[in-house]
């Protein structure tokens, strides 16, 4: 196990640097002058120049892509333009509020999307696949951010159930786990989990159909076991691949929430990419991507390295 | 797939054999396709609502950028404007039959591209192999690092605003996804002894990707390609809702969603019809690419 798990380190390490040189090129690629932001207006030349020594704009590039990774290691991602406050700062306390949202429609969307593949894969070509299938269908088809205006609408502006943006009472932005602050996470926490909702509900549909046809369902069956002892083993041998598909959906929550962070007014790290884009706050736009994709790796890892865990082919292969 | 006439020479009527082999193949799944009501009730709605917006100037609509003031955010069901105006008073049904001619070329077309470049880097990947294949595949998984919202964001976010620029960043997303595809699928069929015969008489590598591995392996990628579509309109609208994408006041459902959201404690559920339409169109593709699968999976 240690063996597989050094491998997997070693092969993370190369994908690490690549994803570090998108997030530098990245900003390469945005036209113009990076020093659009702090440069006024009417600047001289040389003042032009000097700020572009400062900041390290006129060395080659590879050079530029050494010392920005030499100082990212050490946790320095610059400032951001806007606020001049660290960026590595800023985007991990954005993060947290990610985090918690993404848990939130985690434990929502993996719960629901495992009964509804369970009772779908069981009851296979019956109405109640069909009722569950559609529910999965719509939870990958349906745009996100949209479903998330009409759960306002619903619940916030005709019932006045719940609020309809923010993190907590007067805009706070420091989380709690109260209902003052929780009546918050309900709509965006529903609106992110269903996709994986729709996407475990497809998956383990499928894993409980295939074991279920397998010849050892048989067997048991044969021997006398109760239908419940049967399910035990369905869940027993479609927990891996379940699993591996359960922890990139967590990974994709924690790194496309920008479009309902941005609809319920979440303070993560979706809703700080937002402000970054547009106040063309490179730094910031930089460092929040490099974190986001550095989270999304190490999680596929873990993902990896559970999964062999629990499976013991998979090390072999 | 072309007919070839009788009187090819040899070299082509060896083509022709797996040729007539795969208009069977096609023939068997669409006549299953056709079959299944849900996959031609999805074509159908979707057939709608390309030629309602390939035909919008024929419709007899209201102009789809007019607006007055006097007439914001109408109600469903006023009389001349069945369903609404938005809230610069402009007409609703208009701008949602105008808005698909955009919104439908900016998730399209991603696809479509993806694709080509897609299809042509898996099939050199997976043909050539070694040194190239593992150049090819170990830059492909750089982009499998970032999720998929977040690099269609970033680019788009890095390029600036813009229809051009959000189509860019939707390609490069899906390039990456359908070259792996091509891959696995070129791999699987490179040994085989058809392809073998056909280096054994003399073809180049060229012809042979061409004729005869191009024809084997396009089926799965286009299935594959299609089920990208409804991700791709879902991310196209969604760019342009963050304000990435279009730029007023060219009608586009994303857009016009996000310059409907102020206008929720109003008229709610007129701001809500642009994603009605994203939606309709997203689970169209779905369940068609979905029917579309099932019907090629002749084994069942």
């Amino acid at each position: 196990m240690l063996a597989y798990i050094a491998r997997r380190i070693v092969y993370v390490i190369p994908i690490v640097i690549s994803v570090a040189l998108v997030c530098f090129l990245l900003v390469h690629i945005t036209p113009g002058d990076p020093l659009v932001a702090v440069l006024p207006a009417d600047a001289s030349q040389e003042l032009a120049a000097q700020l572009r020594a400062a900041y390290g704009f006129d060395r080659p590039l590879p050079v530029q892509f050494g010392l920005w990774l030499l100082r990212a290691l050490h946790g320095d991602l610059g400032n951001s333009i806007a606020t001049g406050r660290p960026v590595l700062a800023e985007v991990m306390r954005a993060v947290s509020n990610t985090v918690t949202l993404a848990i939130a429609a985690a434990i929502i969307g993996f719960t629901m999307g495992i009964l509804l593949g369970l009772i779908a894969g069981y009851f296979r070509e019956t109405w109640i696949d069909k009722v569950a299938t559609s529910f999965a269908i719509a939870g990958v088809s349906v745009p996100h951010y949209w479903l998330g205006m009409v759960l306002v609408i619903i619940f916030s502006v005709q019932l006045n159930w719940l609020p309809a943006v923010g993190a907590g009472p007067n805009g706070s932005n420091s989380w709690a786990w109260d209902w003052a602050h929780l009546q918050y996470l309900v709509l965006p926490a529903i609106t992110t989990s269903v996709i994986p909702m729709g996407i475990v509900t497809r998956t383990v549909r499928a894993l409980t159909g295939d074991i279920l046809s397998q010849d050892f369902v048989e067997a048991l069956r044969a021997k006398g076991l109760h239908e419940t002892g049967v399910f035990r083993h369905v869940i027993k041998n479609a927990a891996p691949t379940a699993l591996a598909v359960m922890g990139l959906q967590l990974g994709y929550m924690l790194g496309g929430s920008i479009l309902i962070e941005t609809v319920f007014s979440w303070p993560g790290s979706g809703f700080l990419l937002n402000s970054a884009i547009f106040q063309r706050d490179l730094p910031l736009l930089q460092g929040t991507i490099l974190i986001l994709a550095l989270f999304f790796v190490f999680l596929n890892l873990l993902v990896d390295i559970a999964q062999a865990a629990i499976d013991p082919r998979i090390k072999r292969g | 797939m072309s007919e070839l006439p009788l009187s090819a020479t040899a070299d082509a009527a060896l083509q022709a054999a797996p040729a007539t082999k795969a208009r069977g193949y096609w023939a068997t799944v669409g006549r299953r396709i056709r079959r299944d009501k849900v996959s031609m009730a999805c074509a159908l709605v979707l057939l709608l609502i390309f030629l309602s917006a390939i035909l919008a100037p024929w419709l007899g609509l209201e102009d789809p950028y007019k607006g007055s003031m006097i007439r914001r955010l109408r109600h469903i069901g006023t009389v001349g404007y069945p369903l609404g105006t938005d809230e610069l008073g402009r007409d609703m049904l208009a701008r949602l039959i105008y808005g698909g001619r955009l919104s439908l070329v900016i998730g399209i077309l991603p696809v479509i591209l993806a694709f080509c470049i897609g299809t042509s880097l898996g099939l050199v990947a997976g043909y050539v192999g070694g040194k190239l294949n593992t150049a090819i595949m170990r830059t492909i998984d750089v982009f499998y690092a970032f999720p998929s919202v977040l690099l269609a964001i970033a680019i788009s976010g890095a390029l600036g605003a813009g229809i051009l620029n959000s189509i860019v960043s939707l390609t490069v997303v899906f390039v990456p996804q359908i070259t792996r595809v091509a891959e696995s699928v070129t791999t699987g069929v490179r040994n085989m002894d058809f392809v073998e015969a056909a280096r054994a008489s003399g073809a180049g590598p060229f012809t042979i990707m061409r004729v005869h591995i191009l024809g084997n392996v396009l089926g799965a990628i286009f299935v594959y390609a299609t089920s990208l579509i409804s991700v791709s309109m879902i991310l196209a609208a969604g760019l342009s809702f963050l304000g990435l994408g279009t730029k007023p006041p060219e009608p586009e459902w994303g857009l016009m969603l996000n310059t409907l959201r102020t206008a929720i404690y109003v008229n709610p559920w007129v701001a809500a019809l642009p994603g009605a339409m994203i939606f309709a169109v997203s689970i169209c593709f779905n369940l068609l690419s979905d029917g579309l699968r099932s019907a090629m999976d002749i084994r069942n």
